[in-house]
Protein backbone atom coordinates (compact mmCIF):
# COMPACT_ATOMS: atom_id res chain seq x y z
CA UNK A 1 0.00 0.00 0.00
CA UNK A 2 1.24 3.62 -0.60
CA UNK A 3 1.26 5.69 1.70
CA UNK A 4 1.66 9.68 0.48
CA UNK A 5 2.79 11.87 2.80
CA UNK A 6 2.28 14.67 0.91
CA UNK A 7 -1.37 14.12 1.09
CA UNK A 8 -1.18 14.71 5.45
CA UNK A 9 -0.29 18.83 3.85
CA UNK A 10 -2.20 18.81 0.77
CA UNK A 11 -5.56 17.78 2.68
CA UNK A 12 -4.95 19.42 5.99
CA UNK A 13 -6.47 22.42 5.45
CA UNK A 14 -9.94 20.52 4.89
CA UNK A 15 -9.79 19.50 8.37
CA UNK A 16 -9.99 23.13 9.70
CA UNK A 17 -13.38 23.46 10.02
CA UNK A 18 -13.87 19.81 11.25
CA UNK A 19 -11.00 20.11 14.35
CA UNK A 20 -12.81 23.76 15.47
CA UNK A 21 -16.45 21.52 15.63
CA UNK A 22 -14.71 18.89 17.27
CA UNK A 23 -13.23 21.52 20.10
CA UNK A 24 -16.12 23.22 20.23
CA UNK A 25 -18.68 20.37 21.18
CA UNK A 26 -16.03 18.78 23.59
CA UNK A 27 -15.76 22.12 25.17
CA UNK A 28 -19.41 22.73 24.97
CA UNK A 29 -19.63 19.40 26.83
CA UNK A 30 -17.08 19.57 29.10
CA UNK A 31 -18.49 23.04 30.49
CA UNK A 32 -21.81 21.42 30.83
CA UNK A 33 -20.64 18.26 32.45
CA UNK A 34 -19.00 20.31 35.18
CA UNK A 35 -21.90 22.14 35.86
CA UNK A 36 -24.50 19.10 35.87
CA UNK A 37 -21.41 16.98 37.80
CA UNK A 38 -21.28 19.30 40.73
CA UNK A 39 -24.67 19.83 40.72
CA UNK A 40 -24.84 15.78 40.74
CA UNK A 41 -21.93 15.10 43.41
CA UNK A 42 -23.78 18.09 45.96
CA UNK A 43 -26.87 15.88 45.87
CA UNK A 44 -25.54 12.55 46.33
CA UNK A 45 -23.52 13.52 49.10
CA UNK A 46 -26.90 15.30 50.46
CA UNK A 47 -28.81 13.70 53.60
CA UNK A 48 -31.97 14.27 51.11
CA UNK A 49 -33.08 11.52 49.45
CA UNK A 50 -35.50 13.66 47.17
CA UNK A 51 -31.90 14.52 45.93
CA UNK A 52 -29.95 11.51 46.76
CA UNK A 53 -31.83 9.02 45.00
CA UNK A 54 -32.55 10.75 41.41
CA UNK A 55 -28.87 11.58 41.45
CA UNK A 56 -27.38 7.92 41.79
CA UNK A 57 -30.39 6.71 39.14
CA UNK A 58 -28.61 9.42 36.91
CA UNK A 59 -25.27 8.45 37.41
CA UNK A 60 -26.04 4.09 37.18
CA UNK A 61 -28.07 4.92 33.73
CA UNK A 62 -25.64 6.87 32.43
CA UNK A 63 -22.44 4.91 33.33
CA UNK A 64 -24.03 1.66 32.71
CA UNK A 65 -24.75 2.39 28.79
CA UNK A 66 -22.52 3.03 25.97
CA UNK A 67 -22.22 6.75 24.95
CA UNK A 68 -22.87 6.17 21.28
CA UNK A 69 -26.23 4.30 22.68
CA UNK A 70 -26.94 7.51 24.75
CA UNK A 71 -26.21 9.79 21.53
CA UNK A 72 -28.46 7.79 19.32
CA UNK A 73 -31.29 7.83 21.80
CA UNK A 74 -31.36 11.70 21.71
CA UNK A 75 -30.53 13.14 18.42
CA UNK A 76 -33.17 10.26 16.96
CA UNK A 77 -35.88 9.58 20.00
CA UNK A 78 -35.64 12.95 22.07
CA UNK A 79 -35.16 15.26 18.57
CA UNK A 80 -38.90 14.71 17.38
CA UNK A 81 -39.76 15.83 20.81
CA UNK A 82 -38.19 18.82 21.33
CA UNK A 83 -36.74 19.17 18.05
CA UNK A 84 -33.29 19.45 18.89
CA UNK A 85 -30.53 19.46 16.09
CA UNK A 86 -27.78 17.51 15.84
CA UNK A 87 -25.40 20.58 17.59
CA UNK A 88 -27.76 20.60 20.12
CA UNK A 89 -27.87 16.42 20.62
CA UNK A 90 -24.28 15.91 20.94
CA UNK A 91 -23.70 18.78 22.87
CA UNK A 92 -26.59 17.31 25.61
CA UNK A 93 -25.58 14.00 24.78
CA UNK A 94 -21.74 14.62 25.55
CA UNK A 95 -22.86 17.21 28.66
CA UNK A 96 -24.93 14.27 30.43
CA UNK A 97 -22.24 11.73 29.67
CA UNK A 98 -19.94 13.91 31.05
CA UNK A 99 -21.94 15.01 33.92
CA UNK A 100 -22.30 11.21 35.41
CA UNK A 101 -18.05 11.19 34.97
CA UNK A 102 -17.36 13.90 36.49
CA UNK A 103 -19.98 14.08 39.50
CA UNK A 104 -17.93 10.74 40.44
CA UNK A 105 -14.87 12.65 40.40
CA UNK A 106 -16.28 15.66 42.41
CA UNK A 107 -18.02 13.30 45.02
CA UNK A 108 -14.69 10.96 45.36
CA UNK A 109 -12.64 14.58 46.20
CA UNK A 110 -15.31 16.20 48.70
CA UNK A 111 -15.77 13.00 50.68
CA UNK A 112 -11.71 12.50 50.19
CA UNK A 113 -11.49 15.32 52.55
CA UNK A 114 -11.16 14.44 56.42
CA UNK A 115 -14.32 14.48 58.49
CA UNK A 116 -12.32 16.78 60.73
CA UNK A 117 -12.19 19.45 58.57
CA UNK A 118 -15.30 19.90 58.25
CA UNK A 119 -15.95 19.64 62.18
CA UNK A 120 -12.95 22.34 62.82
CA UNK A 121 -15.40 24.28 60.72
CA UNK A 122 -18.76 23.87 62.15
CA UNK A 123 -16.76 24.36 65.25
CA UNK A 124 -16.01 27.49 64.51
CA UNK A 125 -20.22 28.67 64.61
CA UNK A 126 -19.66 27.88 60.20
CA UNK A 127 -22.60 26.63 58.40
CA UNK A 128 -22.37 23.35 56.59
CA UNK A 129 -22.98 25.41 53.19
CA UNK A 130 -20.03 27.78 54.51
CA UNK A 131 -17.93 25.45 55.26
CA UNK A 132 -18.15 23.32 52.21
CA UNK A 133 -17.72 26.62 49.85
CA UNK A 134 -14.76 28.31 52.42
CA UNK A 135 -13.25 24.97 54.05
CA UNK A 136 -13.69 21.46 51.85
CA UNK A 137 -14.37 22.26 48.33
CA UNK A 138 -11.07 24.32 47.68
CA UNK A 139 -9.81 21.33 48.50
CA UNK A 140 -11.41 19.20 47.05
CA UNK A 141 -10.83 21.13 43.59
CA UNK A 142 -7.50 20.48 44.07
CA UNK A 143 -7.93 16.80 44.82
CA UNK A 144 -10.08 16.73 41.72
CA UNK A 145 -7.65 18.27 38.83
CA UNK A 146 -6.01 14.96 37.96
CA UNK A 147 -9.08 13.08 37.55
CA UNK A 148 -10.57 16.18 35.81
CA UNK A 149 -7.56 16.18 33.25
CA UNK A 150 -8.42 12.53 32.32
CA UNK A 151 -11.86 13.22 31.70
CA UNK A 152 -11.22 15.57 29.88
CA UNK A 153 -9.26 13.78 27.22
CA UNK A 154 -11.14 11.02 27.20
CA UNK A 155 -14.26 13.79 26.60
CA UNK A 156 -12.19 15.26 23.52
CA UNK A 157 -11.83 11.62 22.03
CA UNK A 158 -15.55 10.81 22.39
CA UNK A 159 -16.76 13.38 20.58
CA UNK A 160 -15.45 11.38 18.05
CA UNK A 161 -18.78 9.36 18.61
CA UNK A 162 -20.63 12.23 17.20
CA UNK A 163 -20.15 11.73 14.09
CA UNK A 164 -22.99 8.88 14.43
CA UNK A 165 -25.04 11.84 14.51
CA UNK A 166 -23.95 13.79 11.57
CA UNK A 167 -21.53 16.45 13.40
CA UNK A 168 -18.95 17.00 10.71
CA UNK A 169 -15.80 16.75 13.38
CA UNK A 170 -12.67 15.29 12.86
CA UNK A 171 -13.53 11.76 12.53
CA UNK A 172 -16.69 11.91 9.99
CA UNK A 173 -14.53 14.78 7.91
CA UNK A 174 -11.89 12.19 7.73
CA UNK A 175 -14.16 9.20 6.74
CA UNK A 176 -15.79 11.62 4.40
CA UNK A 177 -12.59 12.40 2.85
CA UNK A 178 -10.95 9.01 2.16
CA UNK A 179 -14.59 7.69 1.17
CA UNK A 180 -13.46 10.20 -2.30
CA UNK A 181 -9.90 9.75 -2.80
CA UNK A 182 -9.31 6.51 -1.07
CA UNK A 183 -6.52 7.19 1.21
CA UNK A 184 -8.11 6.15 4.54
CA UNK A 185 -4.68 5.75 6.29
CA UNK A 186 -3.70 9.61 5.36
CA UNK A 187 -6.92 11.08 6.21
CA UNK A 188 -6.81 9.18 9.65
CA UNK A 189 -3.44 9.74 10.06
CA UNK A 190 -3.92 13.91 9.93
CA UNK A 191 -7.42 13.86 12.37
CA UNK A 192 -5.31 11.13 14.84
CA UNK A 193 -2.72 14.42 14.52
CA UNK A 194 -5.38 16.87 15.41
CA UNK A 195 -6.89 14.87 18.34
CA UNK A 196 -3.12 14.21 19.55
CA UNK A 197 -2.49 18.48 19.39
CA UNK A 198 -5.61 18.84 21.63
CA UNK A 199 -4.62 16.17 24.42
CA UNK A 200 -1.40 17.81 24.21
CA UNK A 201 -2.36 21.07 24.92
CA UNK A 202 -5.21 19.88 27.42
CA UNK A 203 -2.12 17.89 29.58
CA UNK A 204 -0.18 21.01 29.28
CA UNK A 205 -2.61 22.91 30.66
CA UNK A 206 -3.40 20.73 33.81
CA UNK A 207 0.23 20.79 34.45
CA UNK A 208 0.53 24.12 34.65
CA UNK A 209 -2.63 24.21 36.72
CA UNK A 210 -1.49 21.34 38.94
CA UNK A 211 2.35 23.50 39.84
CA UNK A 212 0.31 26.42 40.56
CA UNK A 213 -2.08 24.71 42.82
CA UNK A 214 1.33 23.35 44.33
CA UNK A 215 2.79 26.45 44.94
CA UNK A 216 -0.34 28.60 46.29
CA UNK A 217 -0.25 26.28 50.08
CA UNK A 218 0.85 22.64 50.06
CA UNK A 219 -1.35 20.16 50.83
CA UNK B 1 -21.75 28.49 81.92
CA UNK B 2 -21.98 25.07 81.02
CA UNK B 3 -24.61 22.57 82.20
CA UNK B 4 -25.10 19.11 81.07
CA UNK B 5 -27.97 17.14 82.69
CA UNK B 6 -29.06 13.23 82.02
CA UNK B 7 -27.14 13.00 78.97
CA UNK B 8 -27.38 9.45 77.26
CA UNK B 9 -26.33 8.61 74.10
CA UNK B 10 -26.04 5.82 71.97
CA UNK B 11 -23.81 4.56 68.63
CA UNK B 12 -26.04 2.18 67.49
CA UNK B 13 -26.64 -0.39 70.01
CA UNK B 14 -24.25 0.75 71.93
CA UNK B 15 -24.59 3.03 74.97
CA UNK B 16 -21.62 5.24 75.23
CA UNK B 17 -22.86 7.77 77.71
CA UNK B 18 -24.78 7.18 80.61
CA UNK B 19 -26.76 9.49 82.68
CA UNK B 20 -24.15 12.08 82.66
CA UNK B 21 -24.75 15.24 85.04
CA UNK B 22 -21.30 17.98 84.50
CA UNK B 23 -21.33 21.23 85.59
CA UNK B 24 -18.36 23.66 84.73
CA UNK B 25 -18.51 27.21 86.32
CA UNK B 26 -16.67 30.26 84.65
CA UNK B 27 -12.90 30.42 85.01
CA UNK B 28 -13.08 26.70 86.07
CA UNK B 29 -10.38 24.23 84.47
CA UNK B 30 -12.16 20.68 84.08
CA UNK B 31 -10.34 17.92 83.35
CA UNK B 32 -11.47 14.59 81.80
CA UNK B 33 -9.84 11.38 82.28
CA UNK B 34 -10.83 7.77 81.61
CA UNK B 35 -9.49 4.98 79.76
CA UNK B 36 -10.46 4.97 75.57
CA UNK B 37 -13.69 4.16 74.95
CA UNK B 38 -14.88 5.20 77.91
CA UNK B 39 -16.97 8.13 76.61
CA UNK B 40 -14.45 11.19 77.65
CA UNK B 41 -14.41 12.60 73.78
CA UNK B 42 -18.08 11.80 73.09
CA UNK B 43 -19.09 13.81 76.01
CA UNK B 44 -16.77 16.43 74.94
CA UNK B 45 -18.45 16.48 71.37
CA UNK B 46 -21.89 16.39 72.69
CA UNK B 47 -21.14 19.80 74.76
CA UNK B 48 -20.98 21.38 71.40
CA UNK B 49 -23.36 19.01 69.34
CA UNK B 50 -20.96 17.99 66.71
CA UNK B 51 -22.45 14.70 68.57
CA UNK B 52 -25.79 14.86 68.71
CA UNK B 53 -28.04 12.48 71.99
CA UNK B 54 -30.84 10.75 72.30
CA UNK B 55 -31.51 12.15 75.89
CA UNK B 56 -30.51 14.83 78.27
CA UNK B 57 -30.29 18.50 78.32
CA UNK B 58 -27.16 21.05 77.73
CA UNK B 59 -27.47 24.37 78.42
CA UNK B 60 -24.60 26.71 78.05
CA UNK B 61 -24.50 30.35 79.34
CA UNK B 62 -28.40 29.86 80.55
CA UNK B 63 -29.71 28.94 77.09
CA UNK B 64 -30.62 25.55 76.76
CA UNK B 65 -29.48 24.03 73.19
CA UNK B 66 -32.22 22.82 70.82
CA UNK B 67 -30.95 19.52 69.30
CA UNK B 68 -32.95 20.72 66.27
CA UNK B 69 -31.93 24.14 66.12
CA UNK B 70 -29.26 24.83 63.58
CA UNK B 71 -29.10 27.82 63.81
CA UNK B 72 -28.96 28.74 67.59
CA UNK B 73 -26.27 25.47 67.97
CA UNK B 74 -24.10 27.69 65.41
CA UNK B 75 -24.27 30.57 67.69
CA UNK B 76 -23.44 28.70 70.55
CA UNK B 77 -20.31 27.17 68.75
CA UNK B 78 -18.91 30.40 68.18
CA UNK B 79 -18.99 30.81 72.13
CA UNK B 80 -17.72 27.72 72.96
CA UNK B 81 -14.33 26.87 71.25
CA UNK B 82 -12.74 23.39 70.56
CA UNK B 83 -9.21 21.69 69.66
CA UNK B 84 -8.85 18.64 68.16
CA UNK B 85 -6.30 15.86 68.77
CA UNK B 86 -5.27 16.27 65.09
CA UNK B 87 -5.34 19.88 64.77
CA UNK B 88 -7.66 19.73 61.60
CA UNK B 89 -6.05 23.14 60.28
CA UNK B 90 -7.22 24.52 57.12
CA UNK B 91 -4.33 23.34 55.08
CA UNK B 92 -4.90 25.39 51.72
CA UNK B 93 -4.86 28.29 54.24
CA UNK B 94 -1.77 30.58 55.95
CA UNK B 95 -1.01 30.20 59.70
CA UNK B 96 -3.16 33.88 59.90
CA UNK B 97 -5.44 32.93 57.43
CA UNK B 98 -6.72 30.13 59.52
CA UNK B 99 -7.03 32.17 62.71
CA UNK B 100 -8.92 34.96 61.04
CA UNK B 101 -11.62 32.87 59.63
CA UNK B 102 -14.09 32.46 62.56
CA UNK B 103 -13.67 36.57 63.20
CA UNK B 104 -14.32 37.35 59.67
CA UNK B 105 -16.73 34.62 58.24
CA UNK B 106 -18.53 34.08 61.61
CA UNK B 107 -18.62 36.70 63.28
CA UNK B 108 -18.25 39.07 60.19
CA UNK B 109 -15.05 41.10 61.10
CA UNK B 110 -13.83 43.24 59.04
CA UNK B 111 -10.39 41.83 57.76
CA UNK B 112 -8.50 44.53 58.98
CA UNK B 113 -9.44 43.86 62.39
CA UNK B 114 -9.49 40.50 62.41
CA UNK B 115 -5.87 40.77 61.56
CA UNK B 116 -5.29 42.59 64.69
CA UNK B 117 -7.07 40.50 66.53
CA UNK B 118 -5.34 37.26 64.82
CA UNK B 119 -1.66 38.50 65.34
CA UNK B 120 -2.34 39.32 69.08
CA UNK B 121 -3.64 35.30 69.46
CA UNK B 122 -0.59 34.39 67.86
CA UNK B 123 1.82 36.15 69.51
CA UNK B 124 0.39 34.69 72.75
CA UNK B 125 0.69 30.98 71.59
CA UNK B 126 4.30 32.73 70.89
CA UNK B 127 3.90 31.91 66.47
CA UNK B 128 4.19 35.51 65.52
CA UNK B 129 6.92 34.28 63.35
CA UNK B 130 4.86 32.16 61.15
CA UNK B 131 1.62 34.00 60.02
CA UNK B 132 2.49 33.04 56.59
CA UNK B 133 3.21 29.81 56.59
CA UNK B 134 1.35 26.82 56.09
CA UNK B 135 0.40 24.31 58.40
CA UNK B 136 2.39 21.39 56.61
CA UNK B 137 5.13 23.87 57.18
CA UNK B 138 4.83 23.41 60.73
CA UNK B 139 5.80 21.10 63.18
CA UNK B 140 3.12 19.44 65.37
CA UNK B 141 3.55 21.34 68.46
CA UNK B 142 3.22 24.63 66.71
CA UNK B 143 0.15 23.48 64.74
CA UNK B 144 -1.70 22.78 67.72
CA UNK B 145 -0.72 26.41 68.69
CA UNK B 146 -2.12 27.58 65.90
CA UNK B 147 -5.09 25.90 66.71
CA UNK B 148 -5.61 27.21 70.11
CA UNK B 149 -4.76 30.36 68.40
CA UNK B 150 -7.91 30.19 66.37
CA UNK B 151 -10.38 29.01 68.91
CA UNK B 152 -9.28 31.99 71.32
CA UNK B 153 -9.50 34.55 68.02
CA UNK B 154 -13.33 33.62 68.24
CA UNK B 155 -13.14 35.25 72.30
CA UNK B 156 -15.19 32.65 73.73
CA UNK B 157 -16.48 31.70 76.86
CA UNK B 158 -15.09 28.06 76.85
CA UNK B 159 -12.20 26.01 74.82
CA UNK B 160 -12.85 22.52 74.61
CA UNK B 161 -9.87 20.53 73.97
CA UNK B 162 -9.99 16.90 72.98
CA UNK B 163 -6.41 14.77 73.87
CA UNK B 164 -4.81 18.32 72.65
CA UNK B 165 -1.30 16.04 72.90
CA UNK B 166 -2.03 13.05 72.26
CA UNK B 167 -1.10 12.99 68.64
CA UNK B 168 2.57 14.80 69.19
CA UNK B 169 5.80 13.45 69.66
CA UNK B 170 6.98 13.91 73.75
CA UNK B 171 9.32 16.21 73.12
CA UNK B 172 6.84 18.76 71.53
CA UNK B 173 4.04 18.36 74.27
CA UNK B 174 5.10 20.41 76.76
CA UNK B 175 5.00 23.81 74.66
CA UNK B 176 1.22 22.50 74.12
CA UNK B 177 0.57 22.21 77.94
CA UNK B 178 2.72 25.46 78.28
CA UNK B 179 0.05 27.38 76.24
CA UNK B 180 -2.87 25.92 77.69
CA UNK B 181 -0.97 26.55 81.47
CA UNK B 182 -0.98 30.33 80.53
CA UNK B 183 -4.85 30.28 79.48
CA UNK B 184 -5.69 28.71 82.40
CA UNK B 185 -4.10 31.11 84.61
CA UNK B 186 -5.71 33.88 82.57
CA UNK B 187 -8.84 32.87 83.73
CA UNK B 188 -9.86 30.97 80.51
CA UNK B 189 -12.89 28.18 81.19
CA UNK B 190 -11.43 24.94 80.17
CA UNK B 191 -12.78 21.34 79.93
CA UNK B 192 -9.65 19.12 78.91
CA UNK B 193 -9.56 15.27 77.90
CA UNK B 194 -6.32 14.45 78.63
CA UNK B 195 -3.85 11.70 79.39
CA UNK B 196 -1.25 13.92 80.76
CA UNK B 197 -1.96 13.32 84.39
CA UNK B 198 0.84 16.05 85.70
CA UNK B 199 -1.10 18.48 83.55
CA UNK B 200 -4.10 17.27 85.39
CA UNK B 201 -2.53 17.51 88.62
CA UNK B 202 -0.96 21.17 88.15
CA UNK B 203 -3.45 22.85 86.21
CA UNK B 204 -7.38 21.24 86.95
CA UNK B 205 -9.82 22.92 89.46
CA UNK B 206 -11.45 19.40 89.09
CA UNK B 207 -10.67 15.93 87.50
CA UNK B 208 -13.62 13.95 86.33
CA UNK B 209 -12.34 10.36 86.16
CA UNK B 210 -14.85 8.23 83.33
CA UNK B 211 -15.18 4.65 82.51
CA UNK B 212 -17.76 2.88 80.46
CA UNK B 213 -19.88 5.81 79.59
CA UNK B 214 -20.55 6.82 83.65
CA UNK B 215 -18.85 9.98 85.80
CA UNK B 216 -17.28 7.27 88.18
CA UNK B 217 -15.51 10.09 90.33
CA UNK B 218 -14.46 13.65 90.41
CA UNK B 219 -13.23 15.96 92.68
CA UNK B 220 -9.81 18.20 93.11
CA UNK B 221 -7.01 16.65 91.72
CA UNK B 222 -5.04 15.81 95.24
CA UNK B 223 -8.42 14.13 96.15
CA UNK B 224 -8.51 11.60 93.59
CA UNK B 225 -4.98 11.22 92.34
CA UNK B 226 -4.01 10.68 96.21
CA UNK B 227 -7.10 9.36 97.60
CA UNK B 228 -9.55 8.00 95.29
CA UNK B 229 -12.24 6.70 96.88
CA UNK B 230 -13.62 4.13 94.33
CA UNK B 231 -12.23 1.03 93.17
CA UNK B 232 -12.29 1.66 89.47
CA UNK B 233 -10.94 4.81 89.94
CA UNK B 234 -7.95 3.55 91.99
CA UNK B 235 -7.17 0.47 89.25
CA UNK B 236 -7.51 3.06 86.28
CA UNK B 237 -4.45 5.38 88.12
CA UNK B 238 -3.09 2.48 88.86
CA UNK B 239 -2.15 1.41 85.77
CA UNK B 240 -1.23 4.93 83.97
CA UNK B 241 1.93 5.59 86.88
Amino acid sequence: MDYEFSALVKFFPFFLPAALMTIKITIAGILMGLILGLLTAFCRISNNRLLNIPAGIYVYIIRGTPLLLQLLFIYYGLRGLFGFEAFTSAFLGLGIHNGAYISEIFRGAIQSIALGQMEAARSLGMTYQKAMVRIILPQAFKRAIPPLGNQFIIALKDSSLASAITINELLLKSQQLYSANFMMMEMLTVAALFYLLYTSIFTWMFNKIEEKLAVSGSR
Amino acid sequence: MIKVKGLEKWFGDLHVLKEIDLVVNPSEVVVIIGASGSGKSTLLRCINFLERFKKGIIEIDDVVIDNNNEKMINKMRTHVGMVFQHFNLFPHMTVLQNVIEGPTQVKGLPKKDAVEVGRYYLEKVGLSDKEGSYPSMLSGGQKQRVAIARAMAMEPSVILFDEPTSALDPELVGEVLAVMKNLAKEGMTMVVVTHEMGFAREVADRVIYMDDGRIVEEGCPTKIFDDPQMERTKEFLSQIW
